[in-house]
């Protein structure tokens, strides 16, 4: 069957990807499958420079899904390039880059710097990490701090940008629209919702940074409502993601609007999770009486 | 050789001590491959994150590997109710054991091991006994019904067993025995974090090597959860570097 996908940047054998910061860059997975396999990589976030992160514990379970606040820790963009790229580059399959920053400054620095290698097929631009002080939740939340920050990546860029939307905020189609507005090729969402789980003997959060994104399965019925209000009001293409687990939670992400997913927390429970969906996707099709995955994308307009 | 999420089957439950359960796998590649330090990353149904659980004992013969775990939780209540016959879903062995290759023949060895810290150093003094090493073991619990391991580790070591409350043993925390222990080569420890930073104090101008626990995502060195600072400014991770490290190497 056919699974391939085309998006701004893009042609991918399969919509499948790990999600940014549940895979690394790759390395650890690579130990368990070829990651040709895979439609792209979204990497770990890159900021400027290198990034320790916040204290530990850093992840704590939560009923269907799990809290983390790892702050984004990476070892700088040139570090990126000159190493994990390079080695990522090898394997048959598209390499999206993920732009972090605290300032208007950093995201054009980063952006700028994936120029440099010819290896990079697209950013995911992440005004919505919750974990780091600094302001880059800020460009995640406010409508026009988004627009500015998208308009000067794309500026700065020569690929495309795919914005990753943060669902932490009241109207996520407002923001949507306003990334839109300001050149953004494609929608990347949802990224974690901001969440808090105490420790009992103690009565103190588990989490050293006290609060932690909540991903798994548990925010998938959000990122599905989501991604079908943003479809109606805008035309770029979303890579969807959230609690994506099975090849079902693939389709039913399709059919809400996206046009390729990435999978995140269910790597951790199993490492060949994007290969195992890849493998069941086609027969999940057929028993929904799709052809392809273009089908499902172009039939879901009736749906809207 | 790609690595696989492996199906352990269960071959025998048993609380041996208050919360404390010791399970027999059988999987005879897991087995072959099983080095002291390392450990299972077993996912138990219902659950998102896959349990990090330290290894006791192998039996490479009969292709078994003998994992502890203190029930603390759902996930571990859930793995304590396993029966004989059923599959544990395991990654591993996860992480790098203790290195033994530097411990010399007819050398003295401490051992320290703190609650469900002490499987992981069982594997290891077992390991050792079958160098030319004498060994001496201190065990920390919290009290009496915690214990566990004592009468095997005094068929291979000099033992010293201590309380928190004083109820059986020495009373007090594992650091208070080092005067009685004598001189040693170097030091092997695994347990609590106030223990080891305890243990690698007392015992700064020593050699050693202590294995850390920490909340886990991936278990395999992708999603930098369970990091630690080194005293070169850099960082390790607990569950792909280690969980093993040298006591100098890395800041408690």
């Amino acid at each position: 069957m056919n699974l391939e996908v085309k998006l701004p940047g893009l042609t991918l054998k399969n919509p499948i990807m790990p999600a940014s910061g549940c895979f690394g860059f790759g390395k650890e997975y690579s130990e368990f499958y070829d990651l040709s396999r895979l439609g792209a990589i979204i990497m770990k976030a890159a900021t400027q420079f290198e990034r320790f992160g916040n204290p530990t514990p850093r992840v704590a379970e939560t009923s269907s899904g799990m809290l983390n606040a790892i702050g984004l820790q990476n070892p700088g963009v040139e570090r990126i390039i000159a190493n994990e790229v390079p080695r990522l580059a090898e394997y048959d399959t598209s390499i999206i880059a993920n732009v972090a920053g605290s300032s208007l400054e950093e995201y054009i620095f980063v952006a700028r710097a994936f120029n440099e290698t010819n290896d990079v097929n697209a950013l995911e631009l992440n005004i919505s990490c919750p974990n780091v002080k600094e302001g880059g939740i800020q460009f995640g939340t406010d409508p026009d701090m988004a627009k500015k920050v998208t308009a000067a990546v794309k500026e700065a860029s020569n690929l495309p940008v795919y914005v990753k939307l943060s669902p932490n905020v009241t109207n996520i189609a407002e923001m949507a629209k306003a990334v839109e507005e300001a050149g953004a090729d494609g929608l990347s969402m949802i990224n974690t919702l901001t969440g808090m789980k105490l420790h009992l003997p103690t009565g103190k959060p588990l989490i050293a940074n006290q609060t932690g994104g909540l991903s798994g399965p548990a925010i998938k019925p959000i990122a599905i409502r989501m991604i079908y209000e943003v479809r109606q009001q805008v035309s770029i293409p979303i890579i969807g993601m959230g609690g994506i687990s099975t090849a079902e939670d693939v389709l039913e992400f399709l059919q809400a609007g996206a046009d390729a997913v990435a999978v995140g927390t269910a790597n951790f429970q199993n490492p060949f999770a994007c290969v195992d969906i890849i493998d069941a996707l086609p027969e999940t099709l057929i028993k929904y009486q799709y052809t392809s995955v273009q089908d499902v994308i172009e039939r879901r307009g009736a749906v809207v | 050789m790609m690595k696989k999420r492996h199906e352990m089957k269960v071959l025998s439950v048993e609380t041996i001590a208050k919360e404390t359960v010791e399970m027999k796998l059988y999987q005879p590649e897991v087995s072959q491959q099983t080095v002291p330090g390392q450990f299972l990353h077993l996912l138990v149904p219902g659950f998102t994150l896959r349990r990090p659980i330290s290894i006791a004992k192998v039996d490479r013969q009969e292709g078994t590997v003998t994992i502890l775990f203190k029930i603390v939780g759902g996930g571990t209540k859930a793995l304590a109710a396993y029966q004989p016959g059923m599959t544990v879903d395991a990654l591993g062995p996860n992480g790098n054991g203790f290195s033994i290759d530097d411990v010399s023949e007819g050398g003295r060895v401490l051992l320290i091991g703190g609650g469900i810290g002490i499987p992981p150093i069982y594997h290891l003094a077992k390991r050792l006994s079958e160098k030319n090493v004498e060994l001496v073991a201190v065990l920390g619990f919290q009290s009496k019904d915690y214990v566990f391991y004592e009468e095997a580790f005094k068929k291979i070591a000099e033992t010293y067993v201590v309380t928190n409350d004083g109820s059986y043993g020495h009373q007090g925390f594992v650091t208070h025995v080092f005067p009685e222990v004598g001189a040693f080569d170097q030091y092997f420890s695994c347990g609590p974090l106030p223990m080891l930073r305890a243990v690698t104090t007392e015992l700064q101008d020593s050699k050693g090597k202590v294995s850390l626990e920490e909340r886990m995502g991936c278990g395999v060195g992708a999603c930098m959860a369970c990091v630690l600072p080194t005293v070169d400014n850099s960082y390790k991770k607990i569950c792909s570097d280690g969980p093993v490290f040298s006591a100098q190497e890395v800041i408690l």
